[in-house]
């Protein structure tokens, strides 16, 4: 059985008596460690996969499984980075870091050293008395991942994180994350509609399509291939996906490349 | 530069305001004991600080008013964060309270005193009734306008009550809360006046019953300015109170 299951996934919404079918029949496997792209236009029911996944959200039908287990409701072994940061503005950088570690029962020394880690971690040393407002977009969201990676969840859920950023911030944040997985070996779920962040980040690409929301396929990508954005390896992964999108190709497909 | 210009604006509109009541009183033939001159006002008001009344009926006042209020918005911010989150609770609380809003808390007056008699609570009670519903209201309103991210966020941390309500609603609305509590302070002001001319015998608003019962209509108009002007900076208190709190949450929030 794989570490993450989605079986049958349905999810249905009506408004003004439209219905609109958000998820039809996904079903995918994920292993421990994996970092996995979620890629699609919008509509395509990327953000409710992964709100189903976090237990944000419930299925219609179907099911979600995490180490065998039912997906109920959200739980601090999975940590949720939002495209808005959701940091509290009202807290300056460290205590936003150790607001999971209050909720454990951990002693003041420790949450600090913890906080201070993983600040370092994401490149935010000396920012600690900082507030929010007076951080970037950019710093904003790092703020947000060394607080999700604080409390040691075992998956990371990520929907559009960098969505938000300029071109070259946004690279800059793709570089730390893909640094940031293999140090901590996380398992990464990551909702994209960009196509080079999901070619650039993941092992592999679950390529999704709207009307009804499904998955088209999953593009695998060769272990280290794509670390150069320049790279023939980058390209070539790249074009499987512009492929994937241009052409009317068989449903479910398997690409191995 | 801009704060000078203001300081113009206030004096020429203050001026403006005093020249006319001169002219008023010069045009009209009442006696100067039923309309005094805004000299005599002023000679009023001296006669008031330096007699100490003026001191001891402002420390009245504004004792009532600090009790009133204050414990109005405990209470009203209290209720409306339980409300704000029961959404199927506050459907039914709701038209009560719109029922009960448009009242002028002078109405609830005579049955106050019928109550608690003459003294000090009756102000009290009606300064807590004018402050009461806008608190609520905003409050509840703060709740539920409240970025749902923030919640996604506790609930991801596993943040259960009541520290959700302490760490994260309570915070997350304060903004919008502050914005009611400084409107109410108007409303409550306004309302200690009326109060005080019925249900007691001793502040600025009974201050002005007497001075009729005594025919200082001298006193009478220098009261109703002090009562202006403690106004103005209750609201200036609270609007700088309201202006920081917005700056250290980040700004439009």
């Amino acid at each position: 059985m794989a570490y993450i299951e989605v079986k049958d996934a349905c999810r249905k919404y009506t408004q003004n008596g439209k219905e609109t079918v958000v998820l039809d029949n996904v079903s995918l496997e994920i292993e421990k460690g994996e970092f996995i792209c979620l890629l699609g236009p919008s509509g395509c029911g990327k953000s409710t996969l992964l709100n189903s996944l976090a237990g944000f959200e419930r299925l219609n039908s179907g099911s979600v499984t995490i180490d065998g287990k039912e997906v109920e409701k959200p739980s601090v072994k999975n940590i949720t980075i939002f495209q808005n940061y959701g940091l509290l503005p009202w807290r300056n950088v460290i205590s936003n870091v150790k607001l999971g570690l209050e909720a454990k029962n951990i002693s003041k020394e420790e949450a600090d050293k913890t906080a201070r880690k993983f600040l370092e971690l994401v490149g935010l040393e000396g920012f600690e008395k900082r507030y929010p407002r007076q951080l970037s977009g950019g710093q904003q969201q790092r703020v947000a991942i060394a607080r999700g990676l604080a409390v040691d969840p075992d998956i990371i859920f990520m929907d559009e994180p960098f969505g938000a950023l300029d071109a070259i911030t946004r690279m800059k944040l793709q570089d730390d994350m893909l640094r940031i997985s293999r140090e901590e070996k996380k398992t990464i779920i990551f909702v994209t509609h960009d196509i080079e962040e999901a070619v650039f980040l993941a092992d592999r690409i679950v390529v999704m399509m709207a009307d009804p929301g499904r998955i088209k396929s999953i593009v695998k990508v060769p272990a280290h291939s794509t670390a150069d954005r320049t790279s023939q390896g980058f390209l070539h992964v790249r074009d499987r996906v512009f492929e994937l999108f241009n052409m009317k190709t068989e449903e479910y497909i398997d690409y191995v490349i | 530069m801009k704060k000078l210009l203001s300081v113009k604006n206030a004096v020429v509109s203050v001026a403006v305001l005093i020249g006319i009541w001169q002219i008023a009183y010069m045009v009209s033939d009442y006696s100067d004991a039923l309309f005094p001159s805004p000299y005599q006002a002023f000679l009023a008001l001296i006669e008031m600080i330096t007699d100490g009344t003026l001191a001891e009926n402002i420390g009245t006042s504004m004792f009532r008013f600090s009790i009133g209020y204050i414990s109005s918005v405990v209470v009203a911010v209290f209720l409306g964060l339980i409300l704000g989150r029961l959404p199927g609770v506050f459907k039914y609380v709701n038209p009560a309270l719109q029922l009960l809003r448009p009242i002028s808390p002078t109405a609830w007056m005579p049955f106050i005193v019928l109550l608690f008699g003459i003294g000090e609570v009756p102000a009290i009670v009606i300064i807590f009734i004018a402050a009461f519903f806008p608190v609520l209201l905003s409050t509840v309103a703060a709740v539920n306008n409240i970025d749902p991210v923030y919640l996604k966020v506790a609930s991801n941390f596993g943040i259960k009550q009541p520290a959700l309500t302490w760490k994260f609603i309570l915070p997350a609305a304060f903004p919008q809360i502050a914005n009611g509590i400084h409107l109410a302070v108007g409303t409550a002001w306004i309302f200690l006046v009326a109060g005080e001319m019925v249900g007691a015998q001793s502040g600025l608003g009974y201050q002005i019953i007497d001075a009729r019962n005594n025919i200082r209509a001298d006193i009478l108009l220098a009261t109703i300015l002090v009562i202006g002007v403690i106004g103005i900076i209750l609201d200036g208190i609270l609007k700088f109170a309201e202006k920081k709190i917005l700056k250290a949450w980040g700004g439009a929030e």
